[in-house]
């Protein structure tokens, strides 16, 4: 069910035993055992599922007032209205299109005439096509995770979030150096967690602030460096080209470096979302996707469509504002709480 | 995949070309081609069974005119009806006959409150205004510095008071300030919000009843997907918004959101707000967005001028000319006037979908068609009638000095009226389409 933090992080094993003992912030989140687990289900699962939002309840109440009109697998209107119900859940035209068709094909083989049934394969269909590598790559000494996305996505939030859940020592580089009071807002993020942020003044060169970063974070045998990055339209193409140079200068300092590029995905965008990851991922090979903002009105079903075209994983969601909001990302439990019932 | 939608609606449409008037069959297929482009720019999808059953209800049975092929005459409805939904023309501001006017902006985290607030400031002051700015966003870390970072930029004076306050207590004190001190357009920047977070969106009602502003504008960011709906249901409820700024209009989304809002709430889109720069702001103009809804560049803007300019029978004439190679200079020259008539050439070649990426870089000259029609106007009217007539040099030498240029230049042009001729000749018994006999850049 609900996906560990501890899980999540991936580290070399000569390090593991060192790592665990000085990780508070893991033991605190920890999802393994059973009351904390149930904790967890009613916070952000909990959240998802029951909704709180009206709008969320009717969405899925659409959902579970179709799936239990479903009779047989030859009845057209009952797939034209999984069609709607998926489109409307931003997952788009194509990945719509494939979904359904799987879902026919496998209800007719199977001979499933029960809801409870074909809720169970969608969730199953859905889920398989959600999975992907999920775990945070933190074997390397520093390791270097680079936050990208379009404006307004989540890139400093999720970093300060993010950095809280860490294990070891973090160090931030605050190479947004284009928007008003982005180092400042960092900044505060550094406060907070405790990690040193390297910075520049503003209108600085995004790659010198990333160059010093990573010096720093060598000299000083930083665990985990996260670099945050000006938002930028994925249609830009000298800022693309920016982000470019910032990746090179990571990687001649330190070569295998960047191990992570995260692209935040805001859960509210519409298909849109497909031509960022592509673009992002094109850029600077994007090994991850976080979806943020997932909370009641989102659906998220860019997600299924992001991992269905794009084929970047979804590492991270984050469904509010709180710290305790950011979660590893699970497929089956993501797919339920698309699907599942109520 | 098809770009577009007319490129969608004409293969749907492939065969009825020339038919009178639209026929149920066909308009059935074509709705569904709309349904599929609507969805795929993000249209809410109730939003789009009501739409196209309105496109539906018009097509059929439309009269064909005679400059649209049948698949562009659905576009044409499809880009009414759309135009219609959204308002027709901008909405210009209005200013409070007792100053200050008060705005104030909400919407989602992340969707651009505080750039547009300093844009908006920026774009007022151009209109003669005082503009303040009034920081309560006390959540975001880092929300008032960036305000008043952006405040310091555009030379407008911030109002803050830090994140202690409440946000309501802010508003007020900031708008008294702004009226102390002689300013006439008072900008509140709001925390961005879910509306799931009911908590604040109560706090939004506070500030919205503390400050009591002449417009409340919900800040949309042009992303938006399938939700937009509860998103501006949300806000109405709760902010009573009575108008929008569309923001990040600069990427590539097809911004169907726009609409799932503007049809659910009947409240207008105001600004469009486009780039990094402070100044890239303006009033929203909804007939440009149908366009772009639609995925079409703004290929409707070009059917209108070529309906506009284009004599259907004159065309036709034209045509059988052309492809019998007996064009004229007289007919190029007529052709030539008309593609003028309908703008500079590099706007023409931009609205063509797909083809101003292609163009990036090469640079269309203008001056290449005010040359050439320089040197067809002083070539005699019988010489345009009778392009055989300028074998004979001592004529090329006069055309070359009447119109400012070599006599090599008037010879590569003749050169390739030539080449168009025989190229037309040999068209005219298969099928393709004329090439102007320049090139440019």
């Amino acid at each position: 069910m609900a996906r560990s933090w501890r899980n999540f992080f991936k580290w070399g094993t000569e390090e593991e035993e060192r790592r665990e003992e000085g990780s508070v912030s893991t033991e605190e989140v920890s999802g393994d055992a059973g009351p904390e687990r149930v904790q967890e289900e009613a916070g952000w699962f909990g959240r998802l599922r029951r909704g709180l939002h009206k709008s969320r309840q009717a969405f899925v109440g659409q959902l579970n007032a179709a799936v239990s009109e479903f009779r047989d697998a030859e009845d057209e209107e009952f797939w034209e209205r999984i069609e709607e119900i998926l489109i409307s859940s931003d997952v788009g035209v194509n990945t719509t299109a494939k979904l359904v068709a799987e879902l026919e094909q496998r209800a007719l083989e199977r001979n499933i005439t029960s809801g409870r049934e074909l809720r169970e394969l969608m969730v199953d269909i859905t889920a398989r096509m959600l999975e992907g590598d999920v775990s945070l790559d933190l074997s390397h000494r520093p390791s270097v995770i680079l936050m990208v996305g379009v404006n307004g996505t989540g890139k400093t939030t999720t970093i300060g979030k993010l950095a809280r859940y860490l294990p070891g020592e973090v160090m931030f580089a605050a190479a947004d150096t284009f928007r008003a009071a982005a180092i400042e807002q960092l900044q505060l993020w550094g406060e907070r967690t405790g990690a040193p942020v390297i910075a520049r003044e503003r209108g600085a060169d995004a790659a010198a602030v990333v160059y010093d970063a990573v010096d720093a974070a060598r000299r000083e045998g930083t665990d985990v460096l996260i670099i945050d990055t000006a938002g930028r339209l994925h249609t830009k193409v000298n800022l693309m080209a920016e982000l470019e140079k910032v990746r090179r200068v990571i990687e001649r300092q330190m070569p295998g470096a960047p191990h992570e590029v995260l692209l935040t995905v805001d859960a509210t965008t519409g298909q849109n979302g497909l031509r960022q990851a592509r673009l992002f991922k094109e850029s600077v090979g994007v090994t991850g996707v976080v979806l943020t903002k997932l909370d009641g009105t989102a659906r998220g079903g860019i997600a299924l469509a992001i991992a269905d075209e794009v084929g970047v994983p979804i590492k991270l969601i984050s469904v509010g504002e709180k710290v305790e909001d950011l979660h590893p990302f699970d497929a089956r439990q993501f797919a339920e709480a698309l699907f599942g019932e109520l | 995949m098809f770009d577009t939608l007319s490129e969608r609606l004409n293969t749907a449409l492939d065969g009825v070309r020339g038919s009178g008037t639209l026929t149920e069959d066909q308009v059935k297929k074509v709705t569904r081609e709309i349904r599929l482009a609507l969805l795929e720019a993000d249209v809410n999808y109730g939003v789009v069974k009501e739409f196209v059953s309105n496109v539906r209800e018009r097509a059929t049975g439309a009269e064909v005119s005679k400059a649209l092929s049948p698949g562009q005459q659905v576009v044409k409805i499809v880009n009414e009806e759309l135009a219609r939904l959204m308002g027709g023309s901008a909405h210009k501001l209005s200013f409070a006959s007792r100053p200050p006017t008060v705005v104030m902006l909400a919407g989602l985290n992340g969707h651009g409150k505080t750039t547009a607030a300093g844009k908006l400031a920026l774009f007022v002051r151009k209109l003669g205004k005082q503009p303040f700015m009034v920081a309560c966003d006390t959540y975001r870390p880092a929300a008032v510095e960036q305000l008043q970072q952006i405040g310091r930029e555009i030379n407008v004076p911030v109002y803050a008071e830090g994140v202690e306050p409440a946000p309501e207590e802010i508003a007020e004190r900031g708008i008294r300030a702004a009226r102390d001190g002689g300013y006439d357009f008072v900008i509140i920047d709001t925390a961005g919000r879910q509306v799931v977070d009911l908590e604040m969106m109560e706090e939004l009602k506070r500030v919205r009843k503390a400050a009591r502003p002449h417009s409340v504008l919900l800040v949309l960011d042009v992303v938006t997907g399938q939700n937009a709906v509860e998103v501006a249901q949300a806000f109405q409820e709760y902010a009573d918004f009575d108008g929008m700024i569309l923001t990040k209009l600069d990427g590539d989304a097809r911004g169907g959101a726009a609409l799932s809002v503007v049809s659910v709430t009947g409240r207008p889109i105001k600004f469009a707000s486009e780039g990094e720069k402070m100044s890239e702001f303006d009033y929203f103009y909804p007939d440009r967005m149908a366009g772009r809804i639609l995925g079409m560049g703004d290929v409707l803007t070009l059917i209108e001028k070529a309906e506009q300019q284009v004599d259907k029978a004159e065309a036709e004439k034209q045509g059988k000319k052309l492809m019998a190679g007996k064009l004229t200079f007289e007919d190029f020259l007529e052709q030539m006037q008309m593609v003028k008539r309908m703008g500079p050439l590099s706007g023409l070649l931009g609205m063509i979908p797909g083809l101003n990426k292609q163009l990036q870089g090469v640079e269309i000259d203008d001056r290449v068609l005010n040359r050439v029609e320089a040197m067809i106007t002083s070539m005699t009217p019988e010489e345009r009638r009778n392009p055989k007539l300028l074998q004979n040099q001592s004529r090329v030498r006069r055309i070359a000095r009447g119109s400012g240029s070599s006599p090599q230049e008037v010879q590569k042009l003749i050169k390739q009226f030539n080449q168009m001729q025989k190229m037309m000749r040999q068209m005219g018994k298969g099928r393709g389409m004329p090439r102007l006999p320049f090139r440019t850049g």
